[in-house]
């Protein structure tokens, strides 16, 4: 049986754990801590921690915070916002991070991946890709919290990406996110068919059913936000929750 | 007390807070004369073999490291690229390892992986071929989390103590007598992991 890591991504600002759309519009659900000691106790695969305004805000990530979180998490970290040099990156790592997340800065300076993968390994560099989905139906990647468009088509900064050293890319469906309408499946195929390695889908999952589509699309694995944080009943409250394994092997790894 | 191993790479903090939270002491060092007072050794790692063996040559650890595993044989505990350390050879780089084991340390097949992606970045289930202080049998499946593109392959079948399957079987725990090696990451493992921790703090071969 082959197992798919799926992912909880929990977005934090000003010290609070935020639920935003298109980066836009943040609800409020809690406290970072409290949340990561659920999560542990579900005992999710991994959990990825993003900072949806260090890079706008042109601000340090708040090491004192994501020092305790990854204190706390006793599976794999991943840590993202704001890191634009490698020191930094250097610096989660000592508090126990094991990868970082690199967005914005992969447009401004490309030679940060290149470094932090030369000097920590391929395996603990992930670069995000933020796709839009505009009016006529052309994706479009974007950066600082989706405020700047690169020229550049998706499937292409992906190989860039992946040539720099990324170990892995996050493909964020910006136009799916909260969406809770399934994953954007013809950008996955496009973006893992482009690239050696893995590609972790992420933006609109409502469920299982939705892993099991971006597997097959060529995903391997997959990341979900408002699926995780609210309750499925409604749509409003909040209900941490993450599925059982057993749910996971019969509904999932059995069909891959 | 346990001395974790620095030489540079891996994420020592992680491994820290697990083997606190299994009620173990342990101490984070890169010093020779540390690392000779160890009760017990914890060798972690992350990243290019190469440049592990370089690091462990220019930080002056080889001698150390030799003198507390196979003389004194003090327990020591190799996670990852620690784990592949051990070996007497990887193709990562071409170079010689501690050679605590005789295995070498070789690239996941890709002829052989389907449509599987390497890096093996995930959890997987072990399969033990024996039992061990640190692996008693139990009912449950047990499960890790992986992070790497490169096995070990050992000469003797003795020495191998888990596999777990990625596009094959490959061996993820060695093991000979007070030394043992994992693939995959304890420290990151939930309570799977933290039970292997709490066996290595007790363990006494």
């Amino acid at each position: 049986m082959r197992r798919i890591r799926i992912i909880p991504v929990l977005g934090i600002e000003g010290g609070q754990l935020v639920k935003t759309v298109d980066f836009k519009n943040p609800n409020y659900i809690g406290d970072p801590l409290n949340a990561i000691k659920i999560f542990n106790d579900k005992e999710v695969d991994e959990l990825t921690i993003v900072d949806i305004r260090a890079s706008k805000n042109k601000a340090e990530p708040n090491y004192r915070l994501i020092g305790e979180m990854a204190g706390e998490c006793f599976m794999p970290l991943a840590y993202g916002g704001g890191i634009n040099q490698a020191d930094q990156a250097r610096r989660l790592f000592d508090l126990g991070v094991e990868k970082v997340i690199i967005g914005s800065s992969f447009y401004t300076n490309p030679d940060i991946v290149s470094q932090l993968a030369v000097r920590y390994g391929a395996q603990s560099i992930v670069v995000c890709l933020d796709v839009d989905k505009g009016l006529i139906g052309k994706w479009k990647v974007k950066s600082v919290s989706g405020t700047r468009k690169q020229e550049q088509n998706p499937e292409a900064l992906a190989i860039r990406a992946a040539n720099a050293g990324a170990g892995e890319i996050v493909l964020h469906a910006i136009h799916k996110e909260g969406a809770m309408s399934g994953y954007d499946l013809p950008l996955i195929q496009l973006v893992s068919a482009a690239v050696g390695v893995p590609v972790v889908a992420l933006g609109g999952a409502r469920g299982i059913p939705d892993f099991l589509d971006a597997i097959q699309a060529g995903a391997s694995a997959v990341a979900a936000s408002s699926t995780f944080i609210y309750n499925r009943n409604n749509v409003r409250s909040i209900l941490i929750n993450y599925p059982t394994q057993k749910q996971l092997s019969e509904e999932l790894f059995n069909k891959i | 007390m346990i001395v974790i191993v620095d030489y540079g790479l891996g994420n020592l903090a992680s491994i820290g807070n697990m083997i606190r939270k299994a009620g173990g002491k342990c101490l984070i060092s890169g010093d020779p004369d540390r690392i000779a007072g160890a009760e017990k050794i914890l060798l972690p790692g992350v990243g290019h073999f190469a440049a592990g063996m370089e690091h462990i040559h220019s930080k002056g650890l080889e001698a150390v490291l030799n003198d507390k595993a196979l003389k004194q044989q003090v327990p020591v505990l190799g996670i990852c690229l620690g784990m592949q350390l051990m070996a007497r050879h990887s193709s990562e780089g071409d170079v010689r390892g501690l050679g605590w084991f005789d295995a070498d340390v070789r690239h996941f097949r890709t002829e052989q992986m389907q449509s599987l992606k390497v890096p093996h970045m995930g959890w997987s289930d072990i399969h033990l071929a024996g039992t061990h202080a640190l692996f008693p049998a139990v009912e449950e499946q047990q499960r890790f989390y992986f992070v790497h593109s490169y096995h070990m392959v050992c000469d003797r079948e003795e020495d191998i103590l888990a596999s777990a399957e990625y596009g094959y079987r490959f061996t993820c725990a060695v093991s000979r007598d007070n030394t043992i090696g994992l693939q995959f990451h304890p420290e990151k493992s939930h309570r799977f992991g933290l039970e292997v921790m709490k066996r290595f703090v007790q363990w006494n071969p």
